[in-house]
């Protein structure tokens, strides 16, 4: 063993390959285990003049592409089959050979990112900037043109005369003794290095400021919010009128907006038919525009108490024997022209709206004014045996 | 001029030693640069930044600057990434399959072809993503757990070449680096400046010439070359599947796979040439990247272009031989219809140009190869755009029959892919070792032990 504790080890210098290959087998059969051989190229036949083993490398790859390949298949599995399935042309969820092309590429992606990083981290350890050698004329030399060979102090064998004496019968030009550097030490608290961490602070937080806040409402990042384009209610400087919203040429129909016959009568000679057969569906149809277009005045079960806190007057309750005697027609004549206090429907409602409407009104009234025959109507309907 | 083929040429010739070797490769990056380096550098960077001009005013306005219109949704943009997707091929080529068959020569020129390829492939990269219009949307072209709760759909070819391009991207630059990192160590040893040494040392990780370490990097290196080899071979066959999967005529064809990767390695080749004719020149490395090399690779052309120039007629014949009427129009189109003069430009160019490499004098005459390698450039990209347009500019229904014209931006934006291309290639020169030193210095004369005559001790 050594004596001296900050003795890294013993290099010496070599002027060709075949005196480095016949030095690392000397060195190899004088029984050290702890050296190395530096040379500027890898030199054929070093692996065995030193003795190693062969390299593990492969399996790293091997492992880490094949981890590549499970992982991507089962990606695919997961995302195409279970979590978004969607048919595309025609070929089942897990289209394997579809895939072939991303799961080789991941194979190779991860193979090779591992093996490389692999070898820099895991088998050489680097990187190791303040490894003894660094910055020693041996490493220069080797660096160039020469082939170098350490053997260092840790090994058991190690002894710094005997050493010597190996590697200057070996016929080496230049032998040195190098030293393990002292520690070294990374104040974090120097003034310096403060400033600089808070200028990166104050440069990030302001980058993702202003791009958050200024750069993403600027054209062309603003997803599009600028288009030559006129939006609803815009004014147009295209049509003499200004209006960009244009209206219907006069005497056409559009769908669903049959002119009403008898619009602008009082009181109405003719009126309507109810098209609609009060089903559950239309009276849920209706019950859902009562709701919205009737009840903020006529309340939500035509009592006429409105929810409006007296900002209109309060309409008279449906439930009237007026109210009850009126025809379908005539309720609806009254949604389409309006009454007294009430503005026309005409524009918000459709027919179709209007009948359900009724129908779903004509529900209210008989639910109020309930006879005791109706309950055995209910009771017939749930199937519960009359007395 | 008598060249001997019998034996193996020397792959570095006037008898270098190692430390001249170190001196030669390293000179150029201590020097500072020259004249004519800065007025090449101010030339590449004035097209770059008439491309970058030209990008800004296709985001600015939209892809409507551009000529693409129906039926021709595809030209310049898809074009120009096939291009420059194919000239990366060859450094792949180069560093990986040649280094699988044992072939030394590639140590002069691997580095070089390698960084091309990175280059090249960064180009490509560019096109798909300004297609787009929108190009910081581009993340959406990788699966990731989004509030849309989508995923990218694995089954269509646009996706595949979104992994094909990224992991062959990924790996070269790997590979590049890998082999970098000896070379970076031996900067570090040499350099007497403060700053650069602590820019080599970062980069060489504190790599040491160990041959504990040399032992597993040589094999790693293999890995890498085993991994690139399918690799570069899957990233134009996937690039072709853009094309062959759809139901186009004169796309949809099985050919196109193998067409493809051979119409790469031709077009790489040629720019490799390109470049290294200047490189071996201006940096006085006639040694290293010598005549030898230059006649390598330009049978490499030939042989590639003639591969080319049977997928060109097998197209015609399959066309002929499957009876279908619309595949027959394309080809007959594509030779003596509107755009016949860009048909016949790709023609000869790729076909009857590169035939004059049979001849000797030609193979190892600089100016010649030059001029041939520059039309084999100018075949190659015609070669897309005749793909590309002529199949799309004549739809199924003569009512919707077009013409595609380019716009200026669009051949500013080709002009600025140059610009960017060899702006790179020419700081790249300057600040990076041109040729793996640690390689080279291995395959110089006399750098093997010779075993004296114990071989199998």
């Amino acid at each position: 063993m050594n004596e001296n504790k900050n003795l890294y080890g013993v290099t010496a210098l070599f002027d060709s390959a075949n005196e480095i290959i016949h030095a690392a087998k000397e060195v190899e059969k004088a029984g050290y285990k702890n050296f190395d051989v530096n040379t500027p190229y890898p030199v054929h036949g070093m692996d065995r003049a030193m003795g190693l083993k062969r390299s593990t490398v492969g399996f790293f790859t091997l492992f880490f592409g094949f981890s590549g390949t499970a992982f991507i298949l089962l990606f695919a599995y997961w995302t195409m089959s279970v979590n978004y399935p969607m048919v595309i042309g025609g070929k089942p969820f897990f289209a394997l050979p579809s895939f072939i092309p991303v799961t080789f590429e991941t194979t190779v992606l991860l193979g090779g990112i591992a093996t490389v990083v692999g070898i820099l981290a895991v088998f050489f350890n680097l990187p190791s900037n303040n490894h003894p050698l660094h910055d020693t004329d041996y490493m220069c030399s080797v660096s160039n043109d020469k082939y170098g060979i350490v053997i260092e102090a840790e090994d058991p064998k190690f002894n710094e005369n005997e050493v010597t004496e190996l590697l200057k019968r070996l016929g080496a030009k230049k032998i040195h003794t190098v030293m393990n550097p002292g520690k070294e030490s990374f104040p974090i608290f120097e003034g310096r290095f403060v400033v600089f961490l808070i200028l990166v602070v104050l440069v990030v937080c302001g980058g993702t400021y202003f791009t958050l806040n200024k750069v993403l409402y600027l054209e062309p990042f603003d997803w599009m919010l600028e288009q030559d384009k006129l939006i609803p209610q815009e004014k147009s400087t295209i049509f003499t009128d200004n209006k960009g919203m244009r209206t219907t040429i006069e005497g056409t129909v559009a769908r669903g907006y049959l002119p009403y016959p008898f619009k602008g009568q009082t009181i109405p000679t003719e009126t309507l038919a109810n098209p609609l057969l009060p089903t559950k569906k239309v009276l849920e149809f209706g019950k859902g525009k009562f709701l919205t277009f009737c009840s903020p005045c006529h309340g939500n079960y035509a009592d006429g108490d409105s929810r409006l806190h007296g900002q209109f007057p309060n309409p008279p309750t449906l439930h009237s024997a007026r109210a009850r005697e009126f025809g379908d027609g005539m309720i609806y004549h009254i949604i389409v022209n309006g009454q007294n206090t009430m503005p026309s429907y005409e524009t918000q409602t459709t027919s179709e709206e209007r009948w359900a409407i009724i129908n779903y009104i004509r529900a209210l009234q008989r639910a109020k004014n309930a006879k005791p025959t109706d309950l055995q109507e209910v009771q017939k309907e749930l199937g519960v045996n009359v007395k | 001029m008598e060249v001997d083929y019998s034996t193996e040429a020397a792959v570095v010739e006037g008898n270098l030693r190692l430390a001249e070797i170190d001196r030669i490769i390293s000179r150029p990056i201590e020097e500072r640069p020259g004249k004519k380096y800065l007025l090449a550098l101010s030339i590449s960077s004035s097209f770059l930044l008439i491309g970058a001009i030209c990008v800004g005013l296709t985001f600015f306005y939209g892809v409507g600057m551009w000529g693409n219109n129906q039926p021709v949704g595809w030209a310049f943009g898809i074009v120009n990434f096939v291009f420059w997707i194919g000239i990366g091929h060859a450094g792949t080529l180069i560093s990986a399959i040649l280094f699988l068959l044992r072939q030394k020569w590639r140590t002069g020129v691997a580095r070089f072809a390698e960084a091309m390829t990175i280059f090249a492939v960064m180009t490509a990269g560019l096109f798909p993503i300004i297609h787009t219009g929108r190009p910081w949307l581009a993340g959406y072209l990788t699966p990731y757990p989004n509030q849309h709760g989508l995923w990218v759909n694995l089954n269509s070819p646009l996706v595949w070449d979104v992994f094909a391009v990224s992991t062959y991207f990924t790996i070269s630059l790997l590979f590049w680096y890998i082999g970098l990192v000896p070379d970076f160590a031996s900067l570090r040893d040499k350099t007497i400046s403060k700053v650069k040494k602590t820019i080599y040392s970062v980069f060489s990780l504190g790599w040491r010439h160990s041959n504990r370490h040399w032992q597993h990097y040589e094999k790693a290196y293999m890995i890498l070359a085993g991994l690139s080899t399918p690799l570069v071979l899957s990233v134009h066959s996937i690039v072709s599947f853009d094309f062959a999967t759809s139901i186009l005529p004169g796309w949809h064809t099985t050919i196109f796979p193998p067409y493809f990767v051979a119409g790469a390695i031709f077009s790489g080749f040629a720019m490799v040439v390109t470049v290294l004719v200047f490189v071996r020149k201006v940096f006085d490395m006639e040694n290293i990247i010598t005549l030898n090399h230059l006649e390598r690779m330009n049978k490499i052309i030939l042989a590639t272009g003639m591969m080319v120039g049977y997928a060109y007629g097998m197209e015609f014949f399959i066309a002929w031989y499957s009876g279908v009427q619309y595949e027959q129009f394309v080809f007959i189109n594509r030779a003596f219809g509107p755009y016949a003069w860009a048909y016949w430009t790709m023609v000869s160019c790729n076909v009857i140009f590169p035939q004059l490499f049979w001849f000797r004098k030609i193979r190892r005459s600089v100016p010649a190869m030059f001029i041939i390698v520059i039309l084999v450039n100018v075949g190659m990209w015609f070669e897309r755009f005749v793909i590309i347009v002529s199949s799309l500019h004549r739809d199924f229904l003569p009512s919707s029959w077009g013409m595609f014209v380019p716009t200026l931006v669009d051949l500013g934006i080709l002009l600025g892919s140059f610009g960017l291309f060899f702006t790179l290639v020419l700081l790249f020169a300057k600040t990076l070792p041109v040729v793996s030193i640690s390689e080279i210095k291995a395959v110089a004369p006399g750098s093997q032990p010779s075993h004296a005559g114990n071989h199998n001790e």
